[in-house]
């Protein structure tokens, strides 16, 4: 089982005006569990994700993200694991290697990228993911070994490089989980969100969770642009993530409307940089009669 | 060993780097005048009238002034003519090149090896001609072809052999010698080069390649290709080029006729890697006849600069110009390329497509022309000019000319210019690619369009190239 422990965690833009945006974030997900983060409109939400997932663009000033792993979820690596294998701040990391980890970023707005097919991107993410697994695993002795060993694999050529998930396993790989959401097979010939409609491409994100099988997703407005139909396949694809692969989700939504199919077993209100309330489901339903003023006031009044 | 896996094994830069020792059987003085003229055309044994249209070609030459004064073009100041070697006979006993490459010496069969071409010619390709120097070395073609009457063989042979037709269209009515300096440069000391003759109704199914290779320093290759496509005939002619590296500034000038009959359909594509101290300078140009369709594709990666913009002139109705560029310009490069298309004839169309890449502060041109003539009426043209920059250091410029004299015509118009974005790099790393695999499936996705286009084996060799110009600098 893994946890992702998000420990007063303050953050600012890492620009030099340094606007501060998180002030003392404390969280913690489990595998399998399924929380929701709400709040208003700048509260720091997003901040808080894309911080998970190692942006740039902002600069952590105190505090920590611990990913702990335990066998079980360290169970396809080769290598004799010490104790600090099983416990690494994330904050140390790169993106790329965080993912190796099984941090999962789904993101608000997707990037679009011409030219690089569904099927292409997915394959080399998913082969680039179980490479970096291993080698964060390795002893540096040998690390060093393999780097000076030479040239990597571009990722240029195509479908016909190697890597651990060869083109026909991942064909079948990825036909089951685009059957899972619902997706029409043309979905893997198309350029990675070129052109995707809104819908279109937070259900290519819940997919492309469903093939790195991480052990925590982070989902940043999952349910933003979706229509209801699309809704419930996104809904399915999340809970299939938790009750198939175990993944503890944090779902970041501004409406009650998606919890009622992913029902969640937390929920935590933010408010200017800080969670102020966590509850169960039953909190978000509150929220949405009372709004967020309502929490504020009692903030507030008790602080 | 398949070429893929060819490829893989000998993927650095030292593919192309390699120096061979300079043998030579015959190599011209340095500089050029009238007597070294004389002395390369007998070296040739060529007839009377072609060695009075290279004379004739040098006087344009020295009568010409250099292109200067072009906004943001390469500095060609450095490029003086009389410093260079414009002519090296390579040691081979078979004028015309072997067809055989166990009868080239080893050196020479070693740099081909090196480079793919053998293996390539085995898997994917109709004929291979191989240019050492200033002459061709090795040239082949599948039986098959030779028994539908096409003709693929050294233009110096085509000279002896075919000296009817090449009178007629060697440099005549596609690129006179007094068309720029350095066409008027290449018609003077032009050596070696491609004939390529279709018959009528002929369709050549599988390309046919040429590779050109400079292994000697301060040389200049002036190779001339001739493609001739009789009506409704096909072909796809495919250039490749290379040298090592040498402190010396090399010259490249190359000029390419195509001459596109009625109904008849030409591919020419380039994937061009000269070294960083080469002027690439070329000349190509296309006559397109009634419903006849060009295509041109050019991967500029190489050279310290480049100058390049095939033309295409639509001269029946119907005719159709399709070009893809791309470049690459990495630190000190100066890559100014380009298309031009003349509607010249009613319901003419061209499409343009140009994506360049600049990294390092590197530079990249698209300087382009579309001329629709009066009485042009319903054609259309469509541009398209993206540019990828990785930095801030790095420029591109898009100056697509447009002059349209006909007012029942179609014309579109894009341009882009962007710098790779930090979103997307972030996006992709989140899924688990590293920095440099990121930047690279980018800029592989922004040139999908080109490698689409191009035969396998060429598509992955212009990704390689791509990947080496990308090597080092990333990170």
């Amino acid at each position: 089982m893994a946890t992702l422990e998000i420990k007063n965690l303050h953050a600012e833009v890492a620009d030099e005006d340094g606007e501060t945006i998180l002030r003392g974030v404390d969280l913690e997900v489990n595998s399998g569990e399924i929380h929701a983060l709400m709040g208003p409109n700048g509260s720091g939400k997003s901040t808080t994700a894309k911080i998970i997932a190692g942006h740039p663009a902002y600069r952590v000033t105190d505090g920590d993200i611990i990913l702990h792993l335990d066998e079980d979820d360290l169970a396809d690596i080769d290598e004799d694991l010490d104790e600090e294998d099983y416990r690494w701040s994330l904050l140390e990391l790169e993106p790329n290697e965080r993912a190796a980890l099984g941090i999962f970023l789904g993101f608000q707005y997707p990037a679009e990228i011409e030219g690089v097919t569904m099927t292409n991107f997915l394959r080399q993410a998913l082969n680039a993911k179980l490479g970096e697994r291993q080698e964060l695993f390795e002893d540096e002795d040998e690390d060093a070994e393999e780097e000076e060993a030479g040239y990597e694999t571009s990722p240029m050529e195509g479908p016909v490089d190697d890597g651990e998930v060869g083109v026909a396993e991942f064909q079948q790989l990825l036909k089951e989980k685009m059957e899972l959401l619902d997706m029409d097979e043309k979905f893997a010939r198309r350029y990675l969100n070129a052109g995707f409609s809104g819908g279109e491409k937070k259900q290519n994100e819940v997919l492309q969770a469903a093939i790195l099988e991480p052990s925590i997703a982070v989902l940043d407005e999952i349910d933003s642009g979706l229509d209801i139909d699309r809704l419930q396949d996104v809904s399915e694809g999340i809970n299939a993530l938790r009750d198939e692969q175990g993944t503890g989700i944090l779902q970041i939504t501004h409406y009650q409307r998606i919890l009622d199919y992913v029902e969640p077993d937390h929920v935590h209100i933010m408010l200017d940089g800080r969670i102020v309330k966590s509850g169960d489901a039953s909190l978000a339903s509150q929220l949405e009669d009372k709004g967020y003023d309502w929490v504020r006031e009692e903030v507030y009044e008790t602080a | 060993m398949s070429s893929e896996e060819h490829l893989k094994q000998t993927d650095t830069e030292a593919r192309f780097e390699f120096k061979k020792e300079q043998k030579s059987a015959f190599q011209a003085e340095k500089g050029l005048n009238e007597e070294t003229i004389r002395v390369i055309s007998e070296d040739k044994d060529e007839p009377e009238w072609m060695l009075q249209r290279r004379l004739r070609a040098l006087k344009h030459f020295q009568n010409m002034p250099m292109p200067t004064g072009w906004p943001e073009a390469p500095d060609l100041s450095e490029v003086d003519v009389d410093a260079i070697v414009p002519y090296i006979r390579p040691d081979v006993d078979v004028r015309g090149g072997v067809d055989d490459w166990r009868d080239l010496p080893d050196e020479i069969k070693d740099t081909f090896d090196k480079l793919g071409i053998p293996e390539a010619e085995k898997n994917a390709l109709s004929g291979v001609g191989a240019q050492y120097e200033s002459e061709i070395v090795y040239q082949n073609m599948q039986e098959q072809w030779q028994e539908k009457g096409v003709v693929f063989c050294d233009m110096d042979k085509a000279v002896q052999e075919h000296e009817e037709i090449v009178k007629e269209y060697f440099m005549t009515k596609c690129v006179p010698p007094s068309d720029n300096k350095f066409a008027a440069l290449h018609g003077a000391i032009w050596s070696g080069g491609s004939f390529v003759y279709v018959p009528e109704d002929v369709t050549v199914n599988m390309p046919i390649q040429a590779y050109f290779r400079m292994n000697s320093e301060g040389m200049g290759q002036f190779e001339h290709t001739l493609i001739i496509a009789e009506k409704g005939s096909e072909v796809h002619y495919i250039e490749g080029c290379s040298a090592p590296k040498y402190s010396a500034f090399n010259l490249h000038s190359g000029g390419v006729e195509v001459f596109v009959k009625e109904d008849a359909h030409v591919q020419y594509s380039t994937v061009q890697n000269w070294s960083k101290n080469t002027y690439n300078l070329n000349t190509k140009r296309a006559i397109v006849e009634k419903n006849g369709r060009m295509e041109w594709i050019s991967g500029s990666m190489g050279s310290k600069a480049t100058m390049l913009y095939p033309a295409s002139i639509l001269k029946g109705r119907g005719a159709s110009d399709n070009h893809i560029t791309i470049a690459f310009a990495g630190k000190g490069q100066n890559i100014d390329t380009g298309a031009k298309v003349y509607h010249n004839a009613p319901e003419t169309k061209s499409t343009i497509e140009s994506k360049s890449i600049s990294k390092d502060g590197g530079r990249t041109n698209y300087r382009g022309l579309v001329h629709i003539a009066d009485g042009a009426y319903n054609s259309s043209t469509a541009v398209e000019c993206d540019a990828l920059m990785f930095d801030n250091e790095s420029t591109s410029d898009t100056m697509p000319y447009m002059e349209i004299n006909e007012s029942r015509v179609d014309v579109a118009h894009e341009a882009t210019v962007g710098k790779i974005g930090d979103e997307d790099i972030f996006y992709l790393q989140s899924r688990g690619l590293d920095d440099d695999d990121a930047k690279q499936m980018i800029v592989s996705g922004f040139i999908e369009p080109i490698t689409e286009e191009l035969p396998i084996e060429y598509a992955v060799e212009l990704n390689r190239l791509v990947e080496l110009e990308m090597e080092g600098s990333l990170g």
